[in-house]
């Protein structure tokens, strides 16, 4: 399971919530951290996003591997800004990340993405006079949430696959392999999509 | 009805499909050969997939060449790796995926998608990507019956399932009301139908009842 996990089925308000607010709540927040500066209101941008995983009742094997992340993310990136930038802007930075992170990944927890795939069709339609297809640009959000599963589970392989020939340190015994499997799983989805006749309608 | 009149295919300039002339009727139909024979590429020929660079292919009359569209509505396509066809993150809406532009509302979608579920025993919630390979298959196979096909192209749909899942997988095939045309490398699974045609280098050597289309396949590459 990838740590930005996909849905996770569950009753409670945030997953009963209409998918177009929420994704407009996930923005509206994402531009706000970029703009915010202070730790401090940053720090409370942070709290919100949290009690909504509380509220979600979100659990511990689906938030663990997600903070687990963020916390080497963080580390990283903290250590990198403090030495060019200094510490509060190291700590600015890395609120930011972990804040739009985490609100994009309760997101995704609370929300199928049928739904998510809906509400984009429904926002675009009017662009259809323009040549647009809306069940097309739906279908392209709604693959690339999935890619994010598919990409996790394929690099998680091809590293299996590296570490038993000893090989668990070569860049090149994972990125090609990586690289292959990635388009040659984009070719067969893209004949499985024709197969269902997208692109058909 | 699916027809085949003087079929080929040339992938660049190399002929991969030639001189393929017959009509399958029967509810039953498998193809075997060995890898490269072209019985793939002639599966794919069925829902035009692929489309002949000689001849022409007709479904129920339908040309696939340029009638692909209603061609792909009367035939299903299951795969070999079944993680490739799944496009959704759960079982129910992977199945309602296939039901998009039907006219059905999305109510109306997710209920009849959890109504093939549950004949197969699948739970629409259930994490598409964490199904077992046979559960897996199984969806692929209720994305397509969601659909109700005429007919259902089966690619190697048992390549990557166990003993167990195979037979199983097999026998749910054998009680479609779909005609079926099944492309495998398991001649033990072959009992049960009708016609068998067997590939050699792009072309039908043989095409028999399974038994006799069989024993031709199995001297063919002794």
């Amino acid at each position: 399971m990838t740590p930005l996990g996909l849905y996770e089925p569950g009753g409670s308000v945030l997953h009963r919530a209409p998918a177009g607010p929420k994704l407009l709540t996930v923005v509206a927040l994402a531009a706000a951290v970029v703009l915010l500066d202070s730790p401090w209101w940053l720090g409370g941008a942070l709290a919100a996003v949290l009690a909504g995983y509380v509220v979600a009742r979100v659990p511990r094997r689906r938030w663990w591997p997600l903070v687990r992340t963020l916390v080497i993310v963080s580390v990283v990136v903290f250590a990198v800004q403090w030495w060019l930038l200094g510490a509060t802007t190291a700590a600015v930075v890395c609120l930011r990340l972990v804040t739009a992170l985490a609100a994009a990944s309760l997101f995704t927890l609370t929300t199928r993405v049928d739904d998510v795939v809906s509400t984009v069709e429904r926002v675009v339609r009017p662009l259809q006079r323009f040549g647009v297809r809306p069940e097309m640009v739906g279908l392209l959000v709604g693959l690339t949430v999935q890619a994010i599963a598919t990409l996790s589970g394929i690099a998680g392989e091809v590293r299996a696959a590296a570490k038993a020939r000893g090989a668990d340190r070569s860049p090149t015994a994972f990125v090609v392999p990586f690289l292959v499997r990635t388009l040659r799983h984009a070719d067969q989805l893209g004949e499985a999509l024709a197969a269902r006749g997208t692109g058909d309608r | 009805m699916i027809e085949f009149d003087g079929v080929g295919h040339t992938y660049d300039t190399n002929p991969v499909v030639s001189d393929v002339d017959t009509k399958l009727d029967q509810r039953r139909v498998a193809f075997v050969g060995a890898n490269g024979s072209g019985k793939s590429t002639v599966a794919r020929m069925i829902n035009g997939l692929v489309v002949p660079t000689r001849g022409h292919v007709r479904v129920n009359g339908l040309d696939t060449a340029s009638e692909g569209r209603k061609v792909r509505k009367h035939v299903g396509f299951v795969f070999t790796n079944p993680d490739s066809q799944i496009v959704m993150p759960t079982a129910g809406e992977d199945v309602a995926f296939s039901l998009r532009g039907s006219g059905l509302s999305k109510k109306e979608r997710a209920a009849r998608a959890a109504e093939v579920l549950a004949e197969y025993g699948l739970d629409p919630e259930h994490p598409a990507h964490q199904l077992s390979g046979g559960q897996k298959q199984l969806l692929a196979l209720c994305s397509m019956l969601v659909l109700d096909p005429d007919v259902l192209v089966c690619d190697e749909p048992t390549t990557l399932l166990d003993l167990r899942n195979k037979r199983r997988f097999t026998e749910l095939l054998g009680l479609l009301r779909q005609q079926v045309v099944l492309v495998t490398h398991d001649l033990d699974l072959l009992d049960d139908f009708d016609r068998v045609l067997v590939f050699d280098d792009g072309r039908v050597v043989a095409d028999d009842e399974p038994a006799a289309a069989v024993r031709y396949y199995r001297n063919l590459v002794s």
